[in-house]
């Protein structure tokens, strides 16, 4: 009896310090959003006067409707979800197809693109700023939305087909060789077998491509200049003017533009946690 | 149905050389096991069969059309994988019909066909299961029942039995021939178990590091094994090896022939083809091919190892001339270990192979067979 019950206090120890641990680390990650939050219904008069609080004892949508009627931000908002969505697309179309490349093929000069794609991944996006410039400028493609979303797939193909990749080594390539003996061409099999159970890394992929492309301002602050092709993270900066930080404004935008990337991770949540290989072979 | 022929099929990964120049008629209707130890081949040589592994050189034909450069599609065969390789996102039955709907066959044909296979393999009540929710024998019957609904030109089998248990092998191995013998298909079966290549084939194709050793009949291949490998390979408790050297006795004017052992101990055995006085040679006996003898006089000394019951049998290992051997019996001895038996090889029985080109040396007495395809 006395073994039980000590076992038992341990096991609820256990539990209960993995839970606070979790706990603790969701806390940490969700603190600096919810006070994005707080400062945004936070009236402007009181912002600084009230000092620390938890809350502030007036709120008011006074910023949101300031962001949404006064300001540029839905314009800046409708060129990012165009930049992001349509990078996000055409990178996991491609990293798709050469993972799948990567994954089921020995092809000569491999290794070599390989080593390449991920020596890309290795300067910093500031020494390549100049070089990119110089090339897209005569093209026509600064300060325009087709330009962004150029660099951008450039710039995530490589870690992207890498994520796919590793996706599609989790697949038994006997599921495509027995679809290609029942009379699928190598490619119908991609489509019809592997592509469906490869959804929760085509979800991963997008997701990750998406938040990437969202977030991004360093290229977007120096390859874009006109209003008109600004995305949102440059469009933040506007807040800030020369004499001030208008802080309740910026956290309203920022809350609004926390919105397409958690729609997105919901329709997407589904694929993530689905394990749809399970029962493909013998286990 | 079909019958394949491959002629000189070679395949090399690089410098490597997997199969070197497999010849092999298959005639239709046949049941051929392919068998061998891990990395044999075996595999590669389904594979080339199936289309998913390009052949290097050499032709394999179906039906009198040589296939080497067919896709798989298109050459109207069926295979069933070790993984089995079912689709998880499909039910049983979409399992079962995805070649048929690839063939653009009538809704209501296919479902006669699927209905009418899945009553042979006792898959009625699960055809609308996923592939998770079915047990590993489950799992093996769609995976056969797949193959059987397309009736295709042939079978292909790599290790289709290995992910189950011993009981219910048993009893897929007696259902696969069982519907071998319905459909009458040409099937080719690979394994590295040697029962299953011994109960089930038609013929046996013995391999061994890219090389066909041996083809013929599970009794021939058993009887008559052509070399050290294939006697060694196939049967179970394996052939016991006994090094010396050959010699030929007189006996009342009778040509008599016999095997001299490391310890100076002589074994007579059949004259045999081809073999000459000193000849350093291999004796070959199954363990049921050795007997022990009461009286001394007619037996070598062996010191007794171990006894091991195998319940219709019991299997004694012993220590004769140095090397261990096993010798079966269907009595209940009881010998203490470290006792001295005497044991008597069956001379009719027993094979002498050339110790170098470990080729066996058949007595003059059998009839010249050739031995490979
Ligand atoms: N892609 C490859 N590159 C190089 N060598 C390979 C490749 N695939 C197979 N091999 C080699 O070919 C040989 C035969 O392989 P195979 O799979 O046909 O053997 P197997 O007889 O089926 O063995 P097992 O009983 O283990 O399945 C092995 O030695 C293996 O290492
Ligand atoms: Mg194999």
């Amino acid at each position: 009896m006395t073994l039980t019950g000590h076992t038992t206090t341990r096991k609820m120890l256990y539990w209960g310090s993995h839970y606070l641990m979790i706990a603790a680390f969701v806390l940490f990650a969700l603190f600096p959003l919810y006070w994005l939050l707080k400062v945004s219904v936070t009236p402007n008069d009181i912002l600084y006067t009230e000092g620390v609080r938890m809350w502030p004892s007036r709120t008011t949508w006074e910023n949101y409707t300031f962001v949404l009627t006064q300001s540029n931000f839905p314009h800046y908002f409708m060129n990012s979800v165009i930049v992001a969505g349509t990078t996000a697309a055409v990178t996991t179309v491609i990293a798709a197809l050469t993972g799948y490349a990567f994954s089921r093929f020995a092809f000569r000069g491999k290794v070599i693109i390989v080593a390449l794609m991920l020596i890309t991944q290795m300067f910093p996006l500031v020494m390549l700023i100049a070089p990119i410039f110089k090339i897209l400028a005569p093209l026509g493609l600064t300060d325009s939305l087709t330009g962004l979303i150029i660099v951008y797939t450039a710039f995530n193909v490589p870690f992207a087909t890498f994520l796919m990749q590793s996706f599609f080594d989790g697949i038994p390539k006997d599921l495509e060789e027995a679809a290609m003996i029942d009379g699928n061409t190598r490619f119908e099999a991609f489509r019809a077998i592997i592509l469906p159970l490869t959804l929760p890394g085509v979800a991963a992929t997008l997701g990750f491509v998406f938040t990437a492309a969202w977030s991004e301002l360093l290229f977007a602050l120096m390859l874009v200049s006109s209003e008109s092709a600004s995305t949102f993270p440059v469009g933040l900066l506007s807040f800030v003017s020369k004499f001030s930080v208008d802080f309740g404004q910026m956290m309203a935008a920022g809350v609004l533009a926390l919105i397409p990337a958690c729609l997105f991770f919901l329709l997407i949540q589904r694929y993530l946690v689905q394990g749809l290989t399970a029962g493909a072979v013998k286990g | 149905m079909a019958s394949i022929e491959i002629a000189n099929a070679r395949k090399s990964y690089g410098a490597v050389d997997v199969l070197h120049g497999i010849n092999l008629n298959i005639s239709d209707g046949e049941f051929i096991v392919l068998v061998g130890p891990s990395g044999c081949g075996k595999s590669t040589l389904l594979r080339m069969i199936a289309g998913l592994e390009d052949i290097t050189s050499g032709d394999i034909s179906i039906a009198g059309d040589v296939i080497n450069d067919l896709q798989p599609k298109d050459r109207d065969i069926a295979m069933v994988f070790q993984s089995y390789a079912l689709y998880p996102h499909m039910s049983v039955a979409e399992n079962m019909s995805y070649a048929l709907k690839l063939r653009k066959t009538a809704k209501d044909k296919i479902a006669d066909a699927i209905g009418n296979v899945a009553d042979i393999l006792g898959l009625s009540a699960l055809l609308e299961r996923r592939p998770k929710a079915l047990s590993g024998g489950q799992r093996q019957r769609v995976a056969m029942g797949r193959a059987i609904v397309r009736k295709p030109q042939a079978f292909l089998f790599d290790e289709p039995l290995s992910n189950l248990d011993a009981r219910l092998r048993e009893q897929m191995r007696t259902e696969i021939r069982k519907l071998h013998h319905r459909l009458g298909a040409t099937s080719v079966y690979v394994t590295h178990d040697q029962i299953e290549a011994m109960t089930m084939a038609d013929r046996i194709v013995a391999m061994h590091d890219g090389i066909i050793q041996q083809v013929g009949s599970p009794v021939e291949i058993y009887d008559r094994p052509a070399n050290i490998f294939v006697a060694s390979f196939i049967g179970s408790p394996a052939m016991n090896f006994l090094e010396g050297a050959y010699e030929t006795t007189a006996d009342n004017g009778d040509q008599g022939a016999g095997i001299r052992l490391s310890d100076g101990s002589l074994v007579p055995v059949l004259p045999a083809q081809g073999a000459s006085t000193n000849q350093p040679v291999t004796l070959g006996a199954r363990p049921e091919h050795i007997t022990i003898v009461q009286d001394a006089a007619n037996g070598l000394p062996a010191r007794v190892d171990l006894i091991e019951p195998m319940g219709l049998s019991t299997l004694v290992h012993a220590t004769l001339a140095g090397k261990p051997i096993k010798i079966f019996t269907m009595d209940r001895p009881d010998y203490a270990v470290d006792s001295f038996i005497h044991v008597a090889f069956d001379m009719e029985k027993v094979h002498v192979f050339d110790s170098s080109s470990e080729l066996r040396l058949p007595p003059l007495t059998e009839p010249h067979t050739g031995h490979s395809d």
